[in-house]
C-alpha cells in the first residue's frame, strides 16, 4: 500500500471507487490502481463518518457516554454496549449479576445473528443474488422485534447499563426467543440451499481474496476472517466474559481463507449462536438485574483494556480513569478499522469485480471504521 | 437507602501490583535498565519502557515469547507532564493466551520508531496516533493523516484542543460555510 506512489505505467490506470458507491457499504473511498482489469494496489480513504467519538467520551460522564458506543457499529449496537459496560465495570471492580449476564449473552448473540444476516443479504446482493436479502431481512426483523419489545429501540438499543441491565425482562421474552431459535435454524439451511448449492455462487467466491492465518496475525485481523483462515480463535472461548464459559458451543473454522470460507464460517456462527441462546434462555437465573454499584459512576485512578468478540472481530475499550466521573481517555479498538487494512493484501492481483466481493466479505461498518 | 455502604475513598494513584513471570524476566534480561516498570493493575500486566527500546521489545516479544498479534497502538496526552505523551501498545499471544501492554513516554516533537516492519497492522494505527496527537513515527511507510482531512491543522485528541474547536480555514474553504458550529 504505497499510496504516495503517483506514477503510472503506460498500461495502468487509476479508478476511484466510492465514497458514493453502493458496494462499499457506506462512505468508503478506494483508489484502485489497475493494470487492465487487475488490481495492482489499493488506497483506502476513510474518515468521512468521523465524529470524534473518543473526544466526545472525554467530555461526557461514563453514564452519558454509554449510548454513543451504539453509533459506532450500528449493526451490532448491543455488542458495542456490552464491551463498554464490561470495561467500565472492570475499572470499578464490579461484576454484573448472574441474571444480567445471562440476558446480556442472549441479546448479544441475537445481535450477532442480526449482524450476520444483514451481512449475508447485502453481500449476496453485491454479487447479484437479490433473493437472499428479502429472506435475511425477514429473519432479522424478528430479532429487531425482540430488541424493540425489550428496550424500545431496534438499532441503537442502549440495552445494558453499567452494572447490569436497565429493564427487567418483559412478559413472554423467553417464549419469543425460543420461538425465534426454533424457526431460525431451518432458515439457515434454506440460505444454504439458495447459495451454497448454487454453482454460480461457489465459483464466484472460491479462491477470491485469500488471506492466510499468518498474514492475518501480522495485520491484526480478527473475527470470522481469521477463523476462515484456519485459526480457531474466539475471545468467547479464549478469554470468556459475561459467563460464556458456561455454554457449550463450537468455534467454526475453515482452512482456505477465501471469500467462500468466510461465508461458511458466518453461517456456522449463526447456528452456534442459536445453540448459546437456547442454553441461556432455558436457564436464566433469578435475582436482581443490577449489581450494587455506586449511584455516581466514578472509577478509581487506573486503566484497563477489555475486549469482546463482536460480530466483526475483537472490539476493545482501553479506558484511563483519573478518578473523576469523566474518562480521562477512552480508546476504542475497532475490528472493522483493523480488518479493513488487510484489503490491500486480499485484493492484490484480483479483478475489479472481486474487490466488491472482498469488501463485502471483510464485513465492515463505516461508522466503526471512522468512529 | 440507609444501609448502602459509603464508597471507600479511592487512592489518587493507580494501585498497582508487581508483575512477575517469564515475560517481564525476558524483558529485563534483554533490555535491562530500559525497562522502567513492570506492574499489573486489575490483573492486567503492563511494562513501561524507554522509547528507544519499544520497537526492539516488540520484535523480541514476537520472536521469543510468541506475542504474534499487535492488538492496538494508542496514546494518552498528559499536558502537565514532560515528556507529554504516553504511547500504549497492546500485544496478545495466541500461544500463551496472554495480553500485555507496553508503554513509553514521548515528548512533544520526538519521533518514535515505526513498528510497521514488525507488525504490518501498525500502519493505520500509527497513522491514527499521528492524526489525533501529532506524534510522528520515523520510518513510517505512509505518514499521512487517516481520519481527518489531509489539509487539516491541529490534533483533535490533544487535551488543549477544545471539543468544539475546528480548523475554520479548512471548513470555510471546503464546506462553504462560516463555521461548523
Amino acid at each position: 500500500m504505497t499510496a504516495l506512489d503517483n506514477t503510472l505505467d503506460n498500461n495502468e490506470m487509476v479508478l476511484n471507487m466510492g465514497p458514493q458507491h453502493p458496494s462499499t457499504h457506506g462512505v468508503l473511498r478506494i483508489v484502485l490502481k489497475l493494470d487492465g482489469e487487475r488490481v495492482k494496489s489499493t488506497d483506502c480513504i476513510i474518515g468521512y463518518l468521523h465524529r470524534g467519538v473518543e473526544k466526545i467520551a472525554e467530555n461526557r460522564t461514563y453514564v452519558q457516554f454509554a449510548p454513543y458506543v451504539d453509533r459506532m457499529d450500528y449493526l451490532a449496537a448491543v455488542s458495542n454496549g456490552l464491551g463498554y459496560c464490561l470495561a467500565v465495570e472492570k475499572l470499578m471492580n464490579a461484576v454484573a449479576t448472574p441474571r444480567a449476564q445471562a440476558v446480556r449473552v442472549i441479546l448479544t448473540e441475537l445481535n450477532r445473528i442480526a449482524s450476520h444476516l444483514l451481512w449475508l443479504g447485502t453481500h449476496a446482493l453485491d454479487l447479484g443474488a437479490i433473493t437472499p436479502l428479502f429472506y435475511t431481512l425477514r429473519e432479522r426483523e424478528a430479532v429487531l422485534k425482540i430488541f424493540e419489545n425489550y428496550c424500545g429501540a431496534r438499532l441503537t438499543t442502549h440495552a445494558f447499563r453499567i452494572g447490569g441491565l436497565q429493564y427487567e425482562l418483559y412478559e413472554g421474552f423467553e417464549k419469543e426467543v425460543e420461538a425465534f431459535c426454533g424457526q431460525f435454524l431451518p432458515k439457515v439451511d434454506e440460505y444454504e440451499e439458495l447459495l451454497s448449492g448454487n454453482r454460480i455462487w461457489r465459483e464466484r467466491l472460491r479462491g477470491v481474496g485469500i488471506i492466510d492465518a499468518e498474514t492475518c496475525k501480522r495485520y491484526g485481523v480478527t473475527g470470522p476472517v481469521l477463523r476462515a483462515a484456519g485459526l480457531a480463535w474466539d475471545l468467547r472461548k479464549s478469554q470468556p466474559y459475561s459467563g460464556y464459559e458456561q455454554y457449550e458451543f463450537d468455534v467454526p473454522t475453515r482452512s482456505s481463507g477465501d471469500t467462500l470460507d468466510r461465508y461458511f464460517v458466518r453461517l456456522d456462527e449463526m447456528r452456534q449462536s442459536v445453540r448459546i441462546i437456547q442454553q441461556a434462555v432455558a436457564n436464566i437465573p433469578a435475582g436482581p438485574i443490577m449489581a450494587k454499584i455506586a449511584k455516581v459512576v466514578k472509577p478509581p485512578v487506573g486503566e484497563a483494556y477489555v475486549s469482546i468478540e463482536a460480530p466483526k472481530g475483537e472490539l476493545g475499550y482501553y479506558i484511563v480513569s483519573d478518578g473523576t466521573t469523566h474518562p480521562y481517555r477512552l480508546r476504542v479498538r475497532p475490528p472493522s478499522f483493523v480488518n479493513l487494512q488487510a484489503l490491500g493484501h486480499m485484493s492484490k492481483g484480483a479483478l475489479v469485480a472481486d474487490v466488491v466481493a472482498i469488501i463485502g466479505t471483510i464485513d465492515i461498518v463505516l461508522g466503526e471504521v471512522d468512529r | 437507602m440507609a444501609e448502602e455502604p459509603k464508597p471507600v475513598k479511592a487512592p489518587a494513584v493507580m494501585a498497582t501490583a508487581p508483575w512477575e513471570g517469564p515475560v517481564p524476566d525476558l524483558l529485563r534480561e534483554h533490555f535491562g535498565a530500559a525497562v522502567l516498570e513492570t506492574s499489573s493493575y486489575l490483573e492486567q500486566p503492563f511494562a513501561v519502557l524507554t522509547l528507544p527500546a519499544m520497537v526492539p521489545a516488540l520484535e523480541m516479544l514476537q520472536a521469543e515469547a510468541g506475542f504474534d498479534y499487535l492488538v492496538d497502538i494508542t496514546a494518552v496526552d498528559y499536558p502537565k507532564r514532560t515528556p507529554r505523551f504516553e504511547l500504549v501498545y497492546i500485544l496478545y499471544s495466541h500461544g500463551r493466551n496472554e495480553r500485555i501492554r507496553l508503554k513509553a513516554a514521548v515528548g512533544l516533537g520526538e519521533k518514535p520508531l515505526s513498528a510497521v516492519p514488525v507488525f504490518l497492522g501498525a500502519n493505520w494505527l500509527e497513522r491514527e496516533v499521528y492524526d489525533m496527537f501529532g506524534i510522528e513515527f520515523s520510518g513510517h511507510p505512509d505518514p499521512r493523516r487517516i481520519l481527518m482531512p489531509e489539509e487539516w491543522t491541529g490534533f483533535p485528541l490533544r487535551k488543549d484542543y477544545g471539543i468544539v474547536e475546528m480548523d475554520n480555514r479548512w471548513v470555510q474553504a471546503n464546506l462553504g460555510i462560516e463555521s461548523g458550529q
